[in-house]
């Protein structure tokens, strides 16, 4: 079995809320998955539960076929997995370069911060990745003041500045200009190219249809179905996501 | 530490190398060159209007014997405030650091005869009792989820209760500390001087500030008063650094509390009322917001210094001690707004 990622059964319920149910969901070496479903459907759910963010009330996950038992944010990140968060998860009174480094902040053995590091880091992701070129940005800006594509240029260059294998990318289109969205789809195709994993997460079928190798459509906490991209056209695929939607059904 | 983006084709080193412009500068610096206005046009008010005062160096040393005492507790307290909480409990974490002090100077009286032994001891044992209620309040706020202005009230009572029935409401005389050599330490004079206090805090704002601007545990610090979700989603272990933030304002609160008890070498129950408000005020006054994600070391020892001269400046300049209070509130507002003010132009 050739996963980079695996769950089993897993499942989620916050209180008498039950968000995710028996979910068996497989992610490929190489692969990129799109995650599709209404809002609510616990999409966001099954990817924290990914990142370690939640943990699942039962069920089992497995990374390159290795059962992980309690996973942390920290220990997903060893294992490789990214996320670019739908609330982008910046710090917006801080600097730029302070937020790429969110959490994993470079330092020395005594925990000092290598801040010229961090700083020429940032400069040289800003120039060559995240196509900052108004001379008003900086290492030293605060993201605040940052449009919401330059926000979600942070977040992403973030997500790929760490050696990652397993790229998530929550809602990434939201609030993005069509150059913006574009240039995004161009970014997914990069992660292809270069040989690692992602899910993508969206609303837009078209946006998803368009950057995956399979769809998982998951409803109400369940999933309802999965198709390989190239073996359905979009109009069918549209048309069974309205079926979902009005009946919990595809066919 | 790979640091390949996927994305990025080219190798070349490029290195950031910061153009100075003003408008940057003012940027970054913004609330700490406003605290210094203040802070100097403050100075200049008081040498104009009561220049025998305060172009002596009398009143300066007097400052620094006396500022120290809370001014070192706002520097934890700025980085509590920073991560978005809040401690009111600690002018009875002072006291109660002294509690520990007198008993363990009392029990080690049978087995350990040399008394400088048994100060260190004592002073051990009140730094131990500072760091654990600190902690304490800590694992309250961030286990139990109970907001931390809530908490500490209750803490700040019942440690102040605790104080009281484990003293029963006496004295302590501590004349026995001037054999010790932590009394010249910690509250002697250099050259006759320079009051060792006002070392111990500059000491610990050095540190408070290499923490807060140059450690991880800083960094962490602000990225929990600015968002704690995202903190929590990219991997900051929220709670420890929570914890560990109340762990050090009740470690330095106990250590203010024995400085103070050493200075006056006496140890009065009521140790610590009247100074958190004092200590309140410096950190809110150098800038810190009370939302939490900005605020500097810098800007709190200026505020302690100003809160610490209001005082006596308002009797040097001729006004009753009637107007002190009326002098401190209208510059902590006035101060307040305009920091917002400066925060919301530059950011």
């Amino acid at each position: 079995m050739d996963y980079r990622l695996e769950l089993r059964n897993v499942s989620k319920s916050f209180g008498e809320v039950q968000a995710l149910e028996n979910i068996n969901f497989q992610l490929g070496l190489n692969e990129i998955v799109g995650l599709l479903g209404d809002n609510g459907a616990g999409k966001s759910t099954l990817i924290k539960i990914i990142t370690g963010y939640h943990q699942p009330t039962s069920g089992e996950i497995l990374f390159n076929g290795q059962k992980v038992d309690h996973l942390t944010v920290p220990k997903a990140r060893q294992l490789g997995v990214e996320t670019v968060y739908q609330e982008r998860a910046l710090a917006e009174l801080q600097t730029l370069w302070r937020n790429i480094f969110l959490g994993r902040e470079l330092t020395n053995k005594w925990g000092l911060l290598d801040i010229t590091k961090m700083r020429d880091e940032t400069y040289r992701l800003m120039s060559q990745s995240m196509g900052f070129t108004s001379s008003a940005v900086s290492p030293n800006s605060h993201v605040g003041t940052f449009s919401g594509g330059e926000k979600q240029g942070v977040a992403i260059v973030r997500a790929l500045y760490f050696d990652a294998e397993i790229i998530i990318l929550d809602e990434p289109t939201m609030g993005l200009s069509l150059k913006e969205t574009s240039k995004l789809t161009n970014f997914v195709r990069d992660i292809k190219r270069a040989g690692k994993s992602a899910i993508f997460i969206d609303h837009n079928v078209v946006h998803v249809y368009n950057a995956a190798d399979r769809i998982v459509v998951i409803d109400r906490g369940r999933i309802a179905g999965q198709f390989v991209t190239k073996d359905i056209t979009l109009d069918m695929l549209m048309e069974k996501m309205i079926r979902v939607a009005e009946t919990g059904n595809l066919d | 530490m790979s640091s390949q983006a996927t994305g990025s084709t080219s190798t070349t080193n490029q290195r950031y190398k910061e153009t100075f412009s003003l408008g940057r500068f003012a940027r970054v610096y913004g609330a700490q060159l406003g605290i210094l206005g203040v802070f100097f046009g403050l100075w200049i008010i008081f040498i104009v209007s009561a220049p025998d005062t305060f172009l002596s160096s009398r009143i300066y040393f007097a400052f620094m014997s006396t500022i120290p005492f809370f001014a070192i507790m706002a520097i934890p307290l700025t980085l509590v405030v920073i991560a978005g909480e809040m401690d009111l409990s600690f002018p009875s974490i002072m006291g109660m650091g002294m509690v520990a002090f007198s008993f363990v100077y009392d029990a080690t009286g049978s087995g350990i005869t040399s008394i400088p032994t048994r100060v260190f001891l004592a002073f051990i044992a009140a730094l131990i009792a500072g760091g654990l209620i600190g902690w304490l309040n800590g694992v309250i706020i961030v286990k139990f989820g109970i907001p931390s202005l809530v908490a500490t009230i209750g803490t700040q009572f019942f440690w102040r209760g605790a104080v009281l029935v484990l003293t029963e409401g006496r004295n302590y005389t501590l004349s026995y500390i001037k054999e010790s050599f932590l009394y010249p330490a910690l509250v002697g004079k250099i050259g006759g001087y320079f009051p060792m206090q006002m070392f111990w805090l500059i000491i610990i704002a050095i540190l408070g500030w290499v923490l807060l601007n140059r450690h991880k545990f800083g960094a962490h610090i602000y990225l929990i008063g600015d968002n704690v979700q995202s903190a929590q989603l990219m991997g900051v272990n929220t709670g420890r650094v929570r914890i560990q933030a109340f762990m050090l304002i009740g470690l330095i609160s106990a250590f203010a509390g024995v400085l103070y008890s050493f200075h006056i070498a006496y140890f009065w129950p009521s140790l610590g009322d009247g100074y958190l408000l004092n200590t309140l005020a410096s950190v809110f006054l150098g800038g810190t917001s009370v939302f939490g994600g900005i605020g500097t070391i810098l800007g709190t020892f200026l505020g302690a210094f100003i809160i610490g001269a209001i005082e006596a400046a308002t009797v040097a300049v001729g006004l009753t001690g009637f107007w002190t209070q009326l002098i401190y509130g209208l510059i902590i507002v006035l101060s307040v707004i305009m920091h917002t003010y400066l925060r919301k132009r530059v950011q």
